[in-house]
């Protein structure tokens, strides 16, 4: 184990948290932090402290997406900055608290690593987001994740894109990530899908014990697709959609679309192609919740990302 | 042999929405309602009525305001009296009533078609109330004829995972002295296609089909709620389109050779293995019975896996086709799945009444 001089050396991390709820619906989170908020024993890793946390209770308790407003949505700086007022709405009440507990947001006090457990009615398998390009340590994280889920298939989706990202709930801790597993309905719990995030929180977990141990991280590549584009359903003057996502592009998560091909299919049979001039990688292809964020699916295009080699200073 | 007359069908209802979130049959009748502004009302054979059920669950995309709207047309339901506290299903129950019904009586309409989908892998399944009502039951005959692979059982998830599409089907039902009925279709039916019969007395039924003389419900699935997926909507419009068709003929006069048809019946229901303080799931569906809606479940078969990877067994002796598994409106009332035994009932060769 030598080191280089393009080695990152970066501080040993203290405090982990463990996201699930922040969609109340979304139940292999919500099932997986119950489950270690009773019994931490598998989460437990040396010299590291790992929160398991429902973020949105009341939204859990309905197994609704959200209760006022969706909580990962909710972490602007206006919300988590602005004075105490009454009448907040339930979810920027909790972002503020959240962002006590495990932040502040932005400051050397916050929460190492936060994992935000998702799931999808999209095929995207497991997923990892990233929300940087430029954070060497989640870089490093994911590409571990990966080889160790292999040959399960983890993809990352990286949303950097200013108009495109939003405020998550994990955004408060130094290194976010969002684990999005999926196909999955909303209130129902898969087997294959609880396994499979919890087997991405194992490795994911192994892989800060190791860095935390001293081991060094070598150089890597890692294969992203980088979101670029909403494209919302073909929608009348009322706003009601007027074609569903074609049979073509159903469940093609992070297959190519070109120029031509069917994208939607009106409910009289036409229909509609893409007509965009590069080929993209769709994904949250027909996810429920993105109906009223005017998103039938997000286009990516892929890009190698690269990192230093990282070690713990 | 002898026929069954029956009079011709007369008034129909295609109802989505009885669900909010279940979408397929939101959208189906808003498109039906497309087609006959565009194209009036001789679109269909008989007179429809298209109804959106639960109208301000399928505004905010939920499955019920208050209370499950198809609980609520059992007859003591649907002549408890209004209060202040009754709950917003229960009056809608009771409009849809005096809009279709009343149900048991003369003035009822003909026949209810209730648009559903499910996150179970389900198919398309008609669920029908009784196993006599030679009309429903024919209807679901002919339905059945026309799927191609109705003896597979889909493996994974989501259902389709082929895009082949098979042109044509011809269906021959021949006879010794009546008509043959050969029907080419271009488009056909791609998935198993069952008849589940709840056998239960009409009047303590509770769903909105049970409201008019004949009716059952279309179920398919596997769609998460609030989503609109366009082979599942395919599949429904098809099974609507083909209860069309059916009408068109047996109004026509053509005879419907008895026969016997397959159909599943309930039998029972088991429920999630759960905390006892907190009633909270210790397990989910084992992944190899997940998917495998009307597959044989068999006493040592794989039931559940628990959180702590234990696989708990299927004990009982009788072996039971598992249907409606892992869906997600039954998680609130304990039901992981409904156990069904395979029957076949024989109906008789029927026709429309002259008049």
């Amino acid at each position: 184990m030598s080191s280089s001089i393009n080695t990152q050396c970066s501080p040993g991390l203290k405090r982990v948290a463990i996201f699930g709820g922040t969609h109340g619906n979304e139940m292999s989170g919500i099932t997986l932090v119950n489950m270690w908020m009773k019994n931490a024993a598998e989460i437990e890793r040396n010299g590291l402290v790992t929160k398991p946390f429902i973020t949105n209770p009341r939204a859990v308790e309905k197994c609704t997406r959200y209760i006022d407003t969706d909580l990962n949505r909710a972490f602007t700086l206006a919300n988590i900055s602005a004075p105490d007022v009454e009448g907040m709405p339930y979810e920027v009440q909790r972002a503020r608290e959240i962002n006590r507990m495990f932040g502040p947001k932005g400051t050397q006090d916050a929460y190492d690593v936060i994992f935000d457990l998702h799931n999808t009615t999209s095929n995207m398998g497991s997923t990892l987001i990233l929300e940087s390009s430029q954070d060497l340590f989640n870089l490093q994280m994911v590409h571990y994740i990966k080889k160790a889920m292999a040959p399960h298939t983890c993809s990352v989706l990286l949303n950097e894109h200013p108009q495109l990202k939003y405020s998550t709930t994990r955004s408060v801790a130094k290194h976010p990530i969002g684990v999005e597993v999926g196909p999955q309905p909303q209130g129902v719990l898969r087997s294959n899908v609880f396994e499979s995030m919890r087997t991405i929180l194992k490795h994911a977990l192994d892989f800060i014990e190791l860095f935390n141990s001293g081991v060094e991280f070598l150089p890597c590549t890692v294969e992203v697709f980088r979101a670029q584009e909403r494209m919302d359903y073909p929608r009348d003057t009322n706003g009601n959609i007027t074609a569903m996502v074609h049979p073509h592009l159903q469940d093609c998560d992070w297959e190519p679309l070109s120029r031509g091909d069917p994208m939607f299919l009106t409910f009289d049979g036409r229909t509609i192609p893409y007509e965009g001039a590069s080929t993209v990688y769709p994904t949250f292809i027909n996810e429920a919740a993105y109906y009223e964020k005017q998103q039938a699916f997000m286009t990516t295009c892929r890009e190698k990302l690269t990192g230093n080699a990282l070690r713990k200073a | 042999m002898a026929s069954t007359f029956l009079p011709a069908v007369g008034r129909i209802a295609v109802c989505g929405g009885t669900h909010g979130n279940e979408l397929s049959g939101v959208y189906l009748v808003q498109e039906m309602e497309r087609m006959r502004k565009e194209k009036g009302d001789s679109v269909w054979p008989v007179p429809v009525i298209t109804v959106l059920s639960n109208p301000q669950a399928v505004k905010e995309c939920k499955r019920y305001i208050e209370t499950d709207l198809n609980r609520c047309f059992s007859s003591a339901t649907l002549s408890a009296p209004v209060t202040d506290s009754t709950p917003y299903e229960v009056r809608r129950a009771q409009e849809l009533n005096a809009l279709l019904g009343p149900k048991e009586s003369a003035g009822a309409i003909d026949l209810i078609c209730d648009l559903h989908n499910t996150t179970s892998n389900l198919g398309l399944t008609l669920i029908h109330y009784t196993t006599d009502d030679w009309m429903t039951l024919h209807i679901c005959k002919y339905l059945q004829a026309r799927a191609t692979n109705a003896n597979q059982t889909p493996t994974g998830y989501p259902l389709y995972e082929t895009t082949v599409y098979v042109p044509f089907v011809f269906v021959c039902m021949c006879v010794l002295t009546c008509v043959v009925v050969c029907t080419f279709k271009k488009k056909i039916t791609r998935v198993p296609v069952r008849v589940l019969v709840l056998d239960i007395p009409i009047s303590a039924a509770y769903s909105l089909e049970t409201v008019s003389k004949h009716g059952f419900s279309i179920e398919v699935g596997p769609q998460p709620t609030g989503v609109i997926r366009a082979d599942i909507y395919e599949v429904m419009k098809e099974a609507v389109d083909l209860t069309m068709d059916w009408i068109k003929i047996f109004n026509s006069g053509t005879v419907f050779e008895g026969g016997d048809i397959e159909v599943f019946i309930l039998q029972k229901s088991i429920d999630y293995p759960r905390e006892p303080s907190t009633r909270e799931l210790i397990a989910a569906i084992h992944p190899q019975l997940q998917d495998r809606d009307f597959c044989l479940l068999k006493r040592g078969d794989p039931m559940f896996l628990t959180f702590s990877g234990e696989t708990m067994k299927y004990e009982d002796d009788e072996t039971l086709h598992p249907f409606f598994i892992n869906e997600c409106a039954y998680y609130e009332k304990g039901i992981a799945f409904h156990l069904a035994k395979k029957r076949k009932l024989s109906i008789p060769r029927m026709q429309v009444q002259k008049k």
